[in-house]
């Protein structure tokens, strides 16, 4: 139960500035969270339109429309602008418009830092599609950028670490905002354990960034000198070993993918017990769950490596350590099943979509788990298999999570109901688009279809074409949802200030769109 | 409750898109200059130029909100925490440089030795070479080097940091019993012995190229120890420029035994730099 008065404040509600130069300074939380939305929303499709370029020409086996530099260009910075420049940023700005809001407190507690997190962004990103036009073009090693070959990159290599470090000096200066916000700013009564799921995960995911975002400054500063310096820190001839980089990269790269999963947990945490109309099952064993995973994910990072030649402990180490994270992760979904057992569920679209990443989400986790048994990697390693694996973790989970919460929150945001009947159509587009697209992928893997290559031997030719029109459907109902989120802005039914029968949380005690400034008063927790 | 005690939120922010433009032109000029490009320097420079007014700008923003008291314990509470995280993110990074240092010592040179897993690299690709430390790896690049001695200025260098640690919380504890001249006295110390430490560690950069032969190109040693060190010393250097504003500031009258946020973030900072140099110190230098 919350109470809220409002208080006429009058030296500080001016409402926004007007112009371009109202985003350009804004500190506001809500400008800041819209501005980092929209940039996801744009990285996202700009990385779906390389998506289709791959799908395009793995449509059949054979050279068709592009040269295999340019496919690999294309696999590289696809998951290089949908990893920093779609996933996290929409999850930055998620927590941007709603973590103020949901622990009660009157904006995010750095709102300058804040500011300047959002405004390096569309410099890095800049820096890193301008390497497109230069000579040697884009990036071309993968994302994972492991030398040697990165190291052979031409004019664009040194751009794109350096969009790398800026897009870290974003997230770390995010992150701290976001953990100071929750630990400073929480209304009078709104204790940890009360805080929103989403809070929670966001808290832990923001601990994550500042322990990686740091290490991956490091690494990538280390292969900057070997390729200028002289330096030999992944050179066997000067003592150094290219493994090494591999090391340093997952220990950043697996805490990394967390990032990106952890405040998806948050989100389908919010949206199930709404329209279930039923409390959470398990909050705090959610907790201690989301914390588990977030300690685990330090000490799993090898099982990217299986096949590089580690000593045999090693293997048998991170192997087990891998399976462990099926506990916490199964003590998640189970809760989100428990919570809806039983309860008066109807099936909107955030819901659809929450139900969906339970689903689809737990597809991707069990072949993670394959993929976790160390002698079977040997198989699968570098295959369609893992692509398959984290495409489902990711698509399926993580974007669908964040579709999730733009059609939960949307009216709230713009005070505008969605079109129902839209949102949908599409749902089901895209489920039906996304398993046509990716389920193959499986079959491609572990029939031994090598990742990141352009073209192909004659038997994985029906399952490429499968999988390439589900890519070009699932491409397609992402611009319709472009279509509903621009409507929704535009107009439509007036949103009500709870939106949702069976939300709960302070957000819905705020009217629909909020004011300017949230909580100019804290309200009372109780 | 009325609005003088709401959590100050400032408007119109304009100096973070002048970091962003400035930090572009530095990094994107350097990227060029890296390329080859001839004019990219002056880019960079300028970049530097805009950030370096940028950081004047926004701390002096900051600095005349602080002085003009516009911050209370809420807002100083969440300075502390963004400096403490900050740091946090710090140390993170020296880790990822020491886990290299300690990876390529305890793993990839003995197997380049053949030891464990590593018999077959050896046997077939550096029959002859056997695990050191230090090492310039088995194809010996760089040349003939010598190793930097732990107990002439490295030594020196601690002492002098070590001592600036204890000036500057003697400052500190000036600042809190209100002996400004203590506190002044203190971070004037603290200031001299930081730039002394920076002034001795070029000394002996200049030692180890013009003398021992001993560059970031000699091996994986060269790589580590060059690293490491300047990554530190660039950090004492930030912090020794910090002190010294705190040391203007302290001069101007600013701080106050209850509110003094700048003055503690840097000390934190100083003190972070200190405990990296022990590690170095110890893993780089020493053993």
């Amino acid at each position: 139960m919350t109470t809220v008065t409002e208080t006429h404040d009058d030296h500080h509600d001016h409402g926004p500035a007007k112009g371009l130069m109202r985003w350009v300074t804004t500190t506001n939380h809500k400008d800041i969270g819209t501005l980092y939305l929209i940039f996801a929303l744009i990285m996202f499709m700009i990385g779906g339109a390389m998506a289709m370029v791959i799908r395009l020409e793995l449509f059949q086996p054979g050279m068709q429309f592009i040269d295999p530099s340019f496919f690999n260009q294309m696999t590289t910075v696809h998951a290089l602008v949908m990893i920093f420049g779609g996933v996290m940023p929409a999850f930055v700005g998620l927590a941007n418009w709603m973590l103020p809001i949901m622990i009660g407190g009157p904006d995010m507690a750095l709102p300058r830092m804040n500011n300047w997190s959002f405004w390096i962004l569309p410099f890095a990103f800049a820096m890193l599609l301008g390497t497109f036009f230069m000579d040697g073009g884009a990036p071309a090693s993968g994302w994972t950028i492991y030398p040697p070959l990165v190291l052979q990159g031409g004019n664009g290599f040194p751009f794109m670490i350096f969009a790398i470090h800026m897009m870290g000096i974003s997230s770390v200066m995010g992150a701290i905002n976001v953990i100071v916000t929750i630990l400073n700013m929480r209304a009078p009564g709104m204790t940890l354990m009360k805080m929103p799921l989403f809070v929670w995960t966001w808290f832990i995911t923001a601990y994550l960034l500042i322990a990686v975002m740091p290490v991956l400054a490091g690494g990538v500063t280390m292969l900057l000198t070997d390729k200028f310096y002289d330096t030999t820190f992944f050179n066997a001839a000067g003592g150094g070993d290219p493994v090494l980089f591999q090391h340093i990269f997952w220990f950043f790269g697996h805490p990394e993918v967390y990032i990106l999963i952890l405040p998806a947990f948050g989100v389908v945490s919010e949206i199930i017990p709404t329209f279930a109309r039923k409390p959470l099952f398990g909050y705090s064993s959610m907790v201690y769950a989301t914390s588990s995973i977030a300690f685990l994910s330090f000490i799993v990072w090898a099982h990217h490596m299986f096949t590089v030649g580690m000593p045999l402990q090693g293997e048998l180490f991170f192997m087990y350590a891998t399976m462990l994270i099926a506990v916490p992760t199964g003590v998640k979904v189970f809760n989100w099943v428990s919570t809806m057992w039983k309860g008066s569920m109807t099936f909107e679209t955030p819901m659809l979509f929450a139900i969906g990443f339970v689903i689809m989400f737990t597809i991707g986790g069990f072949s993670g788990l394959m993929l976790a048994i160390a002698p079977a990697d040997f198989q699968y390693h570098d295959t369609y298999f893992v692509v398959a694996h984290f495409h489902y973790v990711l698509v399926t989970g993580a974007i669908y999570a964040i579709m999730a919460s733009a059609y939960y929150w949307l009216p709230k945001w713009t005070g505008n109901m969605y079109n129902e009947r839209h949102g949908q159509i599409h749902f089901w587009i895209s489920t039906v688009s996304v398993n046509v697209l990716f389920f193959p992928q499986h079959f491609l893997g572990l029939a031994g279809m090598p990742r990141r290559i352009p073209d192909y031997s004659i038997q994985f030719a029906e399952f490429n074409m499968w999988s390439s029109i589900g890519g070009f459907v699932f491409g397609l109902s992402q611009v319709f949802f472009c279509y509903i989120v621009y409507k929704t802005i535009k107009g439509g039914e007036k949103a009500t200030d709870q939106v949702w029968e069976g939300a709960n949380g302070l957000e819905w005690t705020l009217s629909s769109p909020p004011p300017y400034h949230s909580f100019t008063t804290a309200p009372v927790i109780k | 409750m009325s609005s003088e005690n709401a959590y100050y939120i400032p408007h119109d922010a304009k100096w973070p898109i002048v970091g962003s433009v400035g930090l572009t032109l530095l990094l994107g000029g350097f990227a060029n200059e890296l390329n080859g490009s001839t004019s990219a320097s002056s880019v960079m420079a300028v970049g530097f130029l805009v950030l370096v007014y940028m950081m004047f700008g926004w701390f002096g923003e900051v600095i005349a909100e602080s002085e003009t008291g516009t911050y209370r314990h809420v807002e100083d509470a969440s300075f502390r925490m963004g400096m403490a995280w900050f740091i946090f993110s710090e140390v993170m990074f020296f880790a990822v440089f020491f886990g290299a240092l300690f990876y390529i010592r305890v793993f990839s040179v003995p197997w380049l030795a053949g030891e464990g897993v590593g018999v077959s690299t050896n046997e077939f690709l550096w029959p002859n070479f056997e695990a050191t430390w230090p090492t310039n790896g088995p194809g010996d690049v760089g040349g003939e080097y010598q190793k930097m001695g732990a107990w002439g200025l490295p030594a020196i260098n601690t002492l002098l940091l070590l001592t600036s640690g204890v000036t500057c919380t003697w400052a500190h504890w000036g600042l809190i019993a209100n002996k400004r001249k203590q506190l002044i006295v203190g971070l004037a110390l603290t200031v001299l012995l930081g730039f002394a430490f920076v002034g001795l560690q070029a000394l002996e950069y200049s030692h180890g190229y013009q003398e021992l032969n001993l560059t970031l190109g000699s091996g994986v040693y060269g790589s580590t120890f060059y690293m490491l060190t300047g990554f530190h010393g660039f950090h004492v250097t930030v912090g020794a420029i910090m002190l010294t504003v705190m040391l203007f500031r302290s001069m101007k009258g600013h701080f106050t035994p209850e509110n003094h946020f700048a003055f503690e973030a840097s000390a934190w900072y100083w003190h972070f730099v200190d405990v990296v140099w022990l590690g170095l110190f110890i893993f780089v230098y020493w053993l």
